[in-house]
């Protein structure tokens, strides 16, 4: 049975942020749904409100004012604690810097989401391993993130977006760091992982690559731009 | 996370930053061995004290004279009168009238030079009875120690002091051999057993450079004097030595006619009272400089401090991730603080063992023994772990704080 629940679902969603004097609206009215097994890509400009977005989505950041439901689960209101848990349950990250600790081997970086799930040390490994080889770096798994290369490390990155078995996996301008062949092999990728069955959300400024989204919504000014626009 | 995964992440940044964690581990560990040293140095210096003044006798009490009051008013400073006599010693040697008191030596003393063949030695003449060998806890190790018919018959006989006998003889046997005091030949028929204490001023005279003579050859034939230096008492038993004061103090009051307490022409020191005298002094010492060091180890603290700061500022994007991977602030809060800690586990470790080595090392370069004790140590360690945890909670909580946005931003 398929599940009809949305994996996102946003109703006139806000933010308003306050330096000093100044208030400023990044978002201003923000509706939205995605659902399970979407592939979708949101575009703008920077200054757009586009990060904003993408950190109310993560729940790295709560609205001002409006509904952010995450697969049913209202999580407009949370404290921070209840925040994280929906992060680590919920949500894997996809960062454009790749994120990942120098210090720690590829399978160390891949488990840190299951070690604040509280996964005993064994599954853990065993679970990183897998996401690992589903990446194809079965062989890196004892390299640290300074002996691999740009996609390499994006690869692991990846890895560990997917070892919790998220909702939603979010990624954040995943090509930005990388040259065009690396950055052809992670949206080749992304694709699989798409028809896979996953929930993926595509943030960028990159026309070509929002292109392979199923779906692309621009935003501007605060505002997701009327589908008319889209077209032109 | 479990503990056990904290820990390990903790020991991981720990190693990762080797020669950062190795400078701030060194602040703590050298603070940590200062106090141990130091405190240990303080309790070397309080045993050798005691054991020298335990050295003088058990359960010991010693009259001293007291001031003179000239007619004039004007009191002269204490033992600058001559009110103990041969009769009060006496007196007090009466079972009947201080049933506490075990046995009175009459001591009289005086530093005189002594020669023996060529060789010549300045050291303290003590006149007294046999008792002072049970009161000071001696024996004779070679000859004999004098007795009631040597003072009886003012014999010119002496009994030397360990050391006294090694200066004077070194080559053959002092027993039958005559030393000079004044020019008065005195055959050695004695030597006492060495209590091993040093020179050291804290305890006044070397208990074993002294000449022991019968009480009337010293007053008689060598100084022309009766007026003693002091009296020794040895009570009973520890638990009567406050009884043994009380009569001797009521005794030579009455003795010397004299009504109110406050003008008593002596005094009655006990040997607690010169321990806790000299102990005091050296307590205090201790504290001084158990405090300049435990200012180092306030210092190392704050290095500890300074480092997890740097830490929380350079690893901002950790942090970021690590709470947008789904860490929660109390775990940032306990990793961070887990860090500080090992740190300071890691610094009081290496400190103890310091200590330990500079214990061993250091009495043969400044001859003073260092005691430390396994107490010290693990309150060393305790307050090593103790200071990484206070200094490491400011630096933890700011990374805790840290929004996860605004962290991962951070380029």
């Amino acid at each position: 049975m398929v599940d009809q629940t949305p994996v996102i679902e946003l109703d006139s969603v806000t933010k308003v942020y306050r330096t000093g004097a100044f208030t400023v609206a990044a978002l201003r009215g923000v509706s939205l749904s995605i659902n399970n097994g979407e592939y979708v890509a949101v575009m703008g400009p920077s200054g757009s409100g586009k990060s904003t977005l993408m950190h109310i989505l993560g729940c790295l950041d709560v609205p001002s004012a409006g509904t952010y439901w995450l697969a049913g689960e209202n999580v407009s209101h949370m404290d921070e604690l209840a925040l994280a848990s929906v992060r680590n349950r919920r949500i894997g990250f996809i960062f454009q810097q790749f994120n990942l600790l120098p210090s720690l081997t590829a399978w160390r970086n891949v488990e840190m989401p299951l070690s604040y799930a509280g996964v005993g040390r064994a599954e853990r490994r065993e679970r990183a391993i897998e996401a690992l080889e589903r990446v194809g770096l079965g062989d890196r798994v004892q390299h640290r993130p300074g002996e691999l290369s740009g996609g390499q490390q994006q690869r692991v990155a990846i890895a560990r977006a997917l070892v919790s078995d998220p909702d939603l996996i979010l990624a954040d301008e995943p090509t930005g760091a990388l040259d065009s062949k690396s950055a052809d092999d992670i949206m080749a990728l992304l694709d699989e992982l798409h028809a896979a069955g996953r929930t993926l959300l595509l943030i960028t400024h990159d026309a070509d690559v929002a292109g392979v989204a199923q779906r692309v919504i621009r935003i501007r000014d605060g505002l997701i731009a009327p589908v008319s626009e889209l077209a032109s | 996370m479990s503990w056990l995964d904290t820990l390990r992440t903790g020991l991981e940044a720990v190693r990762t930053h080797r020669l950062r964690s190795g400078l701030t581990v060194l602040g703590i560990m050298i603070g940590i061995a200062a106090v141990i040293l130091t405190v240990g140095l303080g309790q070397g210096a309080q045993d050798q004290i005691s054991s020298q003044i335990n050295a003088l006798g058990t359960n010991l009490l010693t009259i001293s004279p007291g001031s003179s009051t000239s007619s004039s008013g004007i009191r002269g400073g204490f033992g600058s009168a001559s009110t103990l006599t041969e009769a009060d010693a006496a007196a007090l040697s009466s079972k009947t009238v201080a049933p506490d008191i075990n046995a009175v030596a009459p001591v009289l003393s005086s530093s005189e030079t002594l020669t023996a063949g060529s060789s010549n030695w300045t050291s303290t003449v003590v006149g007294t009875t046999p008792s002072w060998e049970t009161v000071r806890s001696r024996s004779v190790t070679q000859g004999r120690f004098i007795v009631n018919q040597d003072v009886t018959d003012h014999t010119a006989v002496a009994v030397l002091g360990s050391d006294t006998a090694a200066e004077l003889f070194s080559r053959v046997d002092p027993v039958g051999q005559t030393v000079n005091v004044n020019g008065v030949p005195l055959t050695v028929i004695g030597v006492l057993n060495s209590v091993g204490s040093s020179s050291s001023s804290s305890t006044g005279s070397d208990q074993d450079d002294q000449v022991i003579v019968p009480m009337t050859t010293a007053s008689q034939r060598l100084f022309g004097s009766t007026a003693l230096s002091s009296i020794l008492i040895q009570s009973t038993s520890s638990s009567t030595l406050s009884a043994a004061y009380q009569e001797a103090n009521t005794e030579l009051l009455a003795l010397h006619g004299i009504t109110t307490a406050s003008d008593a022409d002596f005094t009655i020191a006990s040997q607690a009272s010169l321990v806790t005298t000299a102990t005091s002094v050296d307590h205090t010492l201790t504290i001084l400089l158990g405090g300049i060091a435990a200012i180092s180890l306030l210092v190392g603290g704050i290095g500890v401090m300074n480092i997890m700061l740097v830490s929380v500022t350079e690893r901002i994007r950790e942090i970021g991730l690590r709470k947008a991977l789904g860490a929660t602030p109390p775990l940032i809060r306990r990793q961070f603080l887990l860090e500080a800690s090992v740190l300071g586990l890691a610094g009081g470790a290496l400190g103890a063992i310091l200590a330990v080595v500079g214990a061993a090392l250091l009495p043969h370069v400044i001859g003073y023994p260092i005691a430390v004790s396994a107490v010290a140590s693990v309150g060393a360690l305790v307050v090593a772990i103790a200071i990484g945890l206070v200094f490491g909670v400011y630096p933890a909580s700011r990374a805790a704080r840290m929004a996860p946005i605004d962290a991962l931003r951070s380029e």
